[in-house]
């Protein structure tokens, strides 16, 4: 430890009171942590480990058990005087809407107490750095979600704060605008030597952090720098090729099934990354019947991450039994067809003739920043909104005009699990299963099949308002299936969900896709589109790319020297048709 | 860095109050609870709602023929009380009452003329029980109609005067000489809207706060929950005060409802009143932190008994005393016995200092609550 | 017959999911209960316009045997409570104005002399105007006193005496007019706030979407969100019926077929105007203000507190539009008067019309209005 911490945690424990006959939640349990200043500090872990609880903590919000000091500073004894003297910006950060850009951050700077010399400086560089020059005068609850975030952190940001909190700050943001969050929180941090501490699910943020914490069901599983937390991975990373002609999930769901020699397996350009357990001498993962030899590679934070989770799981229990996998089934015929769809608001185009098809039995995905027109598409497919012109076919049939019983083959599965909080896990089962159609003894079999399918049982009379996240994940999936559709809708699945819970959730996805389901799913996870088989990729309501992976990667500039992710290709597609569309304006 | 303290205070307070005064004006659901329900309000105690019993129809049934019998209806026919009309035959009568056409049935036996000779006649008056007060006055009406009738008849010599004297009642109604609920009912008005924008309003609007999250961030600052509350205060309070004034227009130049007492006081008395409906509303929404059951809270505890309670329409002295024990507990029900006082009665001082003191009592409590409940924490 | 039974099956269904997302929230099942009953409560005993305790004071500059009587016969009815004896004129403005005595009974010094000439004698009766309502009731019970002490005095009868015969309502309660109009307000009040939300907050949840996703229909979607609102409004007639019934006693006179056969067409009407808002509102906070906004005039302009019928012409022929109107009356005609189904057609009619009007309007607002 170098300098002075900005936050000192000796056992810190939150507990939150038995609700209506629940039990008491434990939030957290016991965290001892040394925050360092003047640097990135990232607090990492799934949904409910704890860290938006102790970020509130830190901020003077709730108060601890044990001993919580910041900047030096007893926060449950004094919370006003750290208030004074930090910055927080919240997972919703709370933008009044009705107010425009400028007058939130004016708001904002009064009650900080920023004299009006320094405002202008200030408020020259934070429009810059965010790129909101041209939106002032617009009210905050028109901004895209984007740049809502980024607003939010200007806000946050229009006094230097000695600590600067922020949670989860690009959870479901485009990754443009997640790349400019960060160089804005970077560039503070080396220009003015701001001490930051900030909560993400985005593994690949914490690499740029100088000290990491990683957070488990209000536990500490592990601490230090991105070196130390990758060291359990080292040696135990390899990417194995797929065999030829075969999509690289298959092979990752078969790794992944594997564990007693596998700890995890993810598709990655094209490939299978893969870590392995700790062999014994002379045996190797590697199985004879794989064709292609596996490449050892680097360990990443995300890699050093999995391992620790898997060892604090496995101690915790075994998580719901995956089903198993076939031969994949043929495709080939098109089953979505899509012919320059438009949809207009007013003068607004939110899609602008978009084509493509979609084959039986694939994975298809649709990708975009937000705004991009892949949810206005999605709700069009789905029937819940008609197009403005086009020729919109799902399963030959238009579902926005075509009678109500052909809604039967098809499946959805929205962003907020809609689920009827207040019923129990077998009431919703029982009552989308009968809005599909079954009843009786047929119903009641597949509720049986479904539970089992999802790991549910022991949930069956929980109420799905109270379930923790992945659960209710699983219930959503489970009623959308329990009609067996033919074609399954799925409106960013795995948003909030951590690393376990989506290796999960594409495993029961593959599984579908084997057996003839046809899935559609919009993601913001970049990674995730290696899932699919095609994908799509929007910005501004113009189809930018469509093709498998790698064809997309290609397109954005791939070769087998300067290999590229997902997201970097994304990135670099979406920036190359912004310069495209203003070259065109301008011509 | 800049020093955040005690002498950021007007500077917070002035931007958190210009965030509110904005938000007030660019949402339109607010405004329009807060400016258009008073408005409609107003036209609809002041035009559509009416106690009083007018030239209430009264169907006359005559079995006698006689010029006597058809004497009576010309003395039931009192102008502005009753409006009797001549109809052919009970079951007429009956139809017209079961339609609602009439409010009452006055039949005339076939033996009146005789009976009244000998001096003791007798007319049925059949009332509608289903407007029990209405009923009420018109029996009252007719009997004194009748009365004076006879006493008429006694005058011109038709009938013999009676041996000894008898009492004639004169009334004489003060404050509301025209007898006109209109003339109470838009005063108390005041009250209810007040209620309505300084309880309910301002429940719901911070209790909205609470729910969007938007006073996490706003607590991680220099902010002191005063000038949070205070910031809340100050454009419902002027809210209030334009509903006062739409009120006061409308009572005395649409309704043309009497003003005896001083402007003043009236002004005064209705802003403490305000701060009291606002202290109740900023602690309920503090309490609830949910904007539905704040708005069911603000309607059960705050508006629901000013309408019922306070001695609006319904007299406090005739309810059972647990009932009008609670109405004295009310805030309101001092607010509406001095502003129907001050409107129709004048400037009675011990009444208007003795009101004034329990509402400011109330103010400074409900406000202090109101400060004790708001804290910066979210658990 | 597959389709039928299927379409029942389903509807049975929307409803069965629709109640148990109502009643297994405590917070919920608190506010369908505990309201209903404070209020028919609180409004059966605090609204009466009928007169069990008047304050008065009492001027007697006549000090006569005469007016001392006149007094005991007020005294006697126990309606009347004497609070001030008073000696001078310029009392009765202190007393008065105070609110201390709503009426104030003045004898001149020759009072009791005018009686004993056999000429008419004034008494004077000072009203509190601040509710003239209250102190008409009490002005018409005063003058009915004298003009019984009158009778004792001209020894016999009066030339002409005014029996009353009361229909329906033989001691001229108000509560007994009150309380029936209840059945019908109260349970509106909390039907149009149900069903008002109940779209609204599944467009705030998202299962809103999903609804419209599956097979069923707008309508099925719409029936399925109607039918078990009118079943909870019912229930919340009922709690009042029954409080009407069996502690304030008030008998009723008509069958409980036809009263809550003209109570479910009703909380129908009800039902499909709560839909209509629910369908435009954007979120729950917008159909929360637009019900209160919209259930004050409804509520005022019923009948409910005064009579439709002083209102002007116009108003009047707004609430053509007010089911509250029409159920008030259907209300206190089958419970006072007893009245058979038919002879309600004046009322059926408007409440089907507005309910066969708005549910399908609600039905396609679901549909068609983006948000």
């Amino acid at each position: 430890m170098s300098e002075a911490a900005v936050v000192v945690a000796r056992d810190v424990r939150k507990r939150f009171p038995a609700e209506r006959g629940e039990r008491e939640t434990v939030a957290l349990d016991g965290i001892s942590l040394d925050a360092p200043a003047g640097a990135l500090t990232a607090l990492v872990g799934p949904d409910g480990a704890g860290k938006t609880t102790l970020l509130r903590l830190v901020a003077g919000l709730m108060k601890p058990e044990g001993s919580l000091r910041v900047l030096d500073v007893d926060v449950a004894a004094d919370p006003q005087s750290v208030q004074n003297r930090i910055s927080y910006m919240p997972q919703r950060f709370g933008l009044y809407e009705d107010l425009s850009v400028q007058e939130n951050l004016d708001l904002y700077a009064d009650l900080h107490g920023v004299s009006r010399e320094q405002r202008r400086g200030r408020y020259a560089r934070l429009l810059e750095m965010t790129d909101l020059g041209r939106f002032t005068a617009r009210p905050a609850g028109k901004l895209s979600g984007g740049m809502k975030q980024k607003l939010g952190l200007a806000c946050t940001l229009v006094r230097s704060p000695e600590l600067l909190l922020l949670d989860e700050p690009t959870v479901g943001v485009d990754p443009l605008s997640r790349r400019e969050l960060w160089q804005i929180v970077r560039q503070l941090v080396d220009d003015e030597r701001l001490s930051v501490i900030v909560s993400t699910t985005y593994l690949d943020e914490a690499e740029r952090c100088a000290r990491v914490f990683v957070l488990h069901e209000g536990r500490l599983l592990a601490q230090g720098r991105p070196e130390d937390i990758r060291r359990p991975a080292r040696g135990l990373c390899f990417v194995a090729p797929p065999p030829p002609g075969e999509p690289a999930r298959l092979l990752q769901a078969r790794l992944l099934d594997d564990t007693a020699r596998i700890i995890d397996a993810v598709p990655q350009g094209g490939e299978v990354r893969v870590i392995r357990r700790q062999a014994e001498r002379g045996e190797t993962a590697q199985q004879p019947g794989d064709a292609l030899a596996w490449r050892p590679v680097e360990a990443r934070l995300e890699d050093g991450f999995m391992v620790l989770l898997r060892e604090s799981q496995s101690e915790a229990g075994a998580a719901a039994p995956l089903p198993a996998l076939r031969a994949q089934a043929a495709s080939g015929e098109a089953i979505i067809e899509v012919r320059d769809l438009v949809r207009k608001f007013g003068d607004f185009v939110a899609v602008d003739r978009t084509s493509f098809t979609v084959k039986k039995g694939e994975i298809f995905g649709l990708l975009g920043p937000n705004g991009a027109g892949k949810t206005t598409t999605f709700r069009m497919l789905c029937g819940l909104l008609p197009a403005s012109s086009g020729v919109l076919q799902v399963a030959g049939v238009d579902l926005r005009t075509a009678p109500a019983r052909a809604r039967r083959s098809v499946g959805y599965v929205s962003q907020r699990f809609a689920l009827y909080g207040n019923l129990s896990v077998m009431e919703n089962l029982t009552f989308f299963g009968s809005a599909y159609g079954l009843h009786g003894e047929r119903l009641r079999a597949r509720i049986g099949e479904v539970l089992a399918q999802f790991g549910l049982e022991a949930q069956a009379n929980a109420a799905s308002g109270r379930l923790p996240g992945g659960y209710r994940q699983r219930l959503a999936m489970a009623v959308a299936l329990l009609h067996q559709p033919d074609i399954l809708f799925l409106d960013e699945p795995t948003s909030g969900a951590d690393a376990l819970a989506r290796r999960e959730f594409w495993r029961r996805i593959t599984t579908l896709a084997a057996d003839g389901t046809t899935v559609v799913v919009t993601t913001h996870f970049m990674e995730e589109a290696e899932y699919c088989d095609r994908i799509v990729i929007q910005d501004a309501g113009r189809l930018l790319a469509l093709g498998t992976p790698q064809q997309v990667r290609k397109q954005a500039g791939e070769t087998d020297a300067r290999r590229m992710n997902m997201e970097e290709a994304f990135i670099g597609i979406v920036e190359r048709g912004r310069k495209r569309e203003t070259a065109e304006a301008v011509a | 860095m800049s020093a955040p303290g005690s002498g950021g205070f007007w500077r917070r307070l002035v931007s958190l109050t210009r965030k509110e005064v904005r938000q007030l004006l660019r949402d339109r659901a607010n405004l329009m609870m807060g400016i258009a329900l008073p408005i409609v309000l107003i036209l609809i105690f002041g035009y559509g709602l009416s106690l009083d019993v007018k030239n209430a129809p009264v169907a006359v049934v005559l079995d006698d023929a006689s010029p006597v019998a058809r004497d009576v209806v010309a003395g039931l026919s009192t102008p502005g009380y009753l409006a009797p009309r001549v109809v052919g035959s009970a079951h007429e009568a009956y139809a017209l009452m079961r339609a609602r056409e009439v409010d009452a049935a006055v039949l005339v036996p076939a033996d009146f003329s005789r009976r009244l000779a000998a001096g003791d006649a007798q007319v049925q008056v059949l009332l509608q029980g289903a407007d029990a007060s209405r009923a009420t006055m018109i029996r009252g009406y007719v009997a004194g109609a009748l009365a004076s009738w006879s006493q008429k008849r006694a005058d011109r010599g038709e009938a013999p005067r009676p041996a000894a004297g008898q009492v004639q009642v004169v009334d004489r109604m003060w404050f509301n000489a025209a007898n006109n609920s209109t003339w109470y009912l838009v005063p108390g008005l005041i009250v209810l809207i007040m209620t309505l924008v300084g309880a309910f309003l301002t429940a719901l609007v911070m209790a909205r706060e609470w729910e969007r999250g938007t006073l996490e961030s706003l607590f991680v600052t220099p902010v002191r929950p005063v000038e949070v509350l205070l910031a809340k205060i100050i454009p419902y309070f002027c809210v209030g005060l334009i509903g006062l004034a739409l009120c006061l227009a409308a009572a005395a130049f649409l309704f043309h409802v009497p003003m005896y007492g001083s402007l003043l006081v009236l002004l005064f008395s209705a802003m403490l009143y305000l701060l009291v409906a606002l202290g109740i509303g900023l602690v309920i929404s503090s309490v609830t932190r949910n904007q539905f059951l704040a708005s069911q809270v603000a309607l059960i505890a705050s508006f629901l008994p000013a309408l019922m309670l306070s001695g609006f329409m319904f007299d406090l002295r005739n309810v059972p005393t647990a009932i009008r024990v609670i109405g004295q507990i009310l805030p309101a029900t001092y607010f509406m016995e001095l502003i129907k006082s001050l409107f129709l009665a004048g400037n009675n001082w011990p009444l208007i200092a003795r009101n004034c003191a329990i509402l400011a009592a109330y103010a400074v409590v409900l406000l202090g609550v109101a400060r004790l409940v708001t804290r910066k924490r979210l658990d | 017959m597959d389709d039928f039974i299927d379409f029942w099956r389903r509807l049975a269904q929307l409803c069965r999911k629709e109640l148990l997302a109502i009643l297994k929230d405590p917070a919920n099942r608190a506010i369908l209960v505990v309201p209903a009953l404070l209020q028919s409560f609180v409004f059966g005993y605090a609204a009466t316009y009928n007169l069990t305790n008047v304050p008065y004071a009492v001027l007697d500059q006549s000090q006569g045997a005469a007016s001392a009587r006149l007094l005991a016969r007020l005294d006697g009815t126990g309606v009347f409570h004497r609070v001030a004896t008073l000696t001078a004129p310029r009392d009765i403005a202190r007393v008065v104005d105070a609110g201390d005595a709503l009426l104030v009974l003045q004898f001149g010094p020759d009072f009791e002399a005018r009686l004993a000439q056999g000429q008419e004698a004034p008494l004077q009766v000072i009203l509190d105007g601040r509710n003239s309502t209250t102190a008409g009731q009490a002005s018409a019970h005063v003058a009915e006193i004298v003009a019984a002490y009158n009778a004792e005095l001209r020894g016999g009868g009066m030339p002409v005496t005014a029996v009353p015969r009361v229909w329906y309502n033989p001691n001229l309660e108000t509560r007994w007019n009150i309380m029936p109009a209840l059945i019908a307000a109260l349970s509106m009040m909390q039907t149009l706030m149900l069903t008002a939300l109940s779209v609204a907050r599944e467009r705030e949840q998202g299962t809103f979407d999903q609804l419209l996703v599956t097979p069923y229909t707008p309508m099925e979607i719409m029936l399925g969100k109607a039918v078990p609102p009118v079943l909870i409004g019912l229930v919340q007639s009922s709690i009042i019926l029954c409080v009407a019934l069996f502690w304030f006693r008030i008998p009723m006179a008509g069958s409980l077929a036809t009263l809550y056969a003209g109570l479910a067409i009703f909380t129908v009407a009800c039902v499909g105007i709560g839909l209509s808002i629910s369908a435009v509102s954007v979120n729950m906070q917008q159909a929360m203000l637009y019900t209160f906004v919209l259930i004050m005039p409804l509520m005022l302009l019923s009948g409910l507190a005064t009579p439709v019928r002083n209102m002007p012409d116009p108003l009047q022929v707004a609430t053509l539009a007010n089911p509250l109107r029409f159920a008030i009356d259907l209300v206190q005609r089958v419970y006072l008067e007893g009245a058979g189904l038919l002879s309600l057609w004046r009322n059926l009619v408007p409440m089907f019309v507005l309910g066969a009007v708005t549910l399908p309007l609600a039905a396609w607002l679901f549909r068609h209005r983006l948000v």
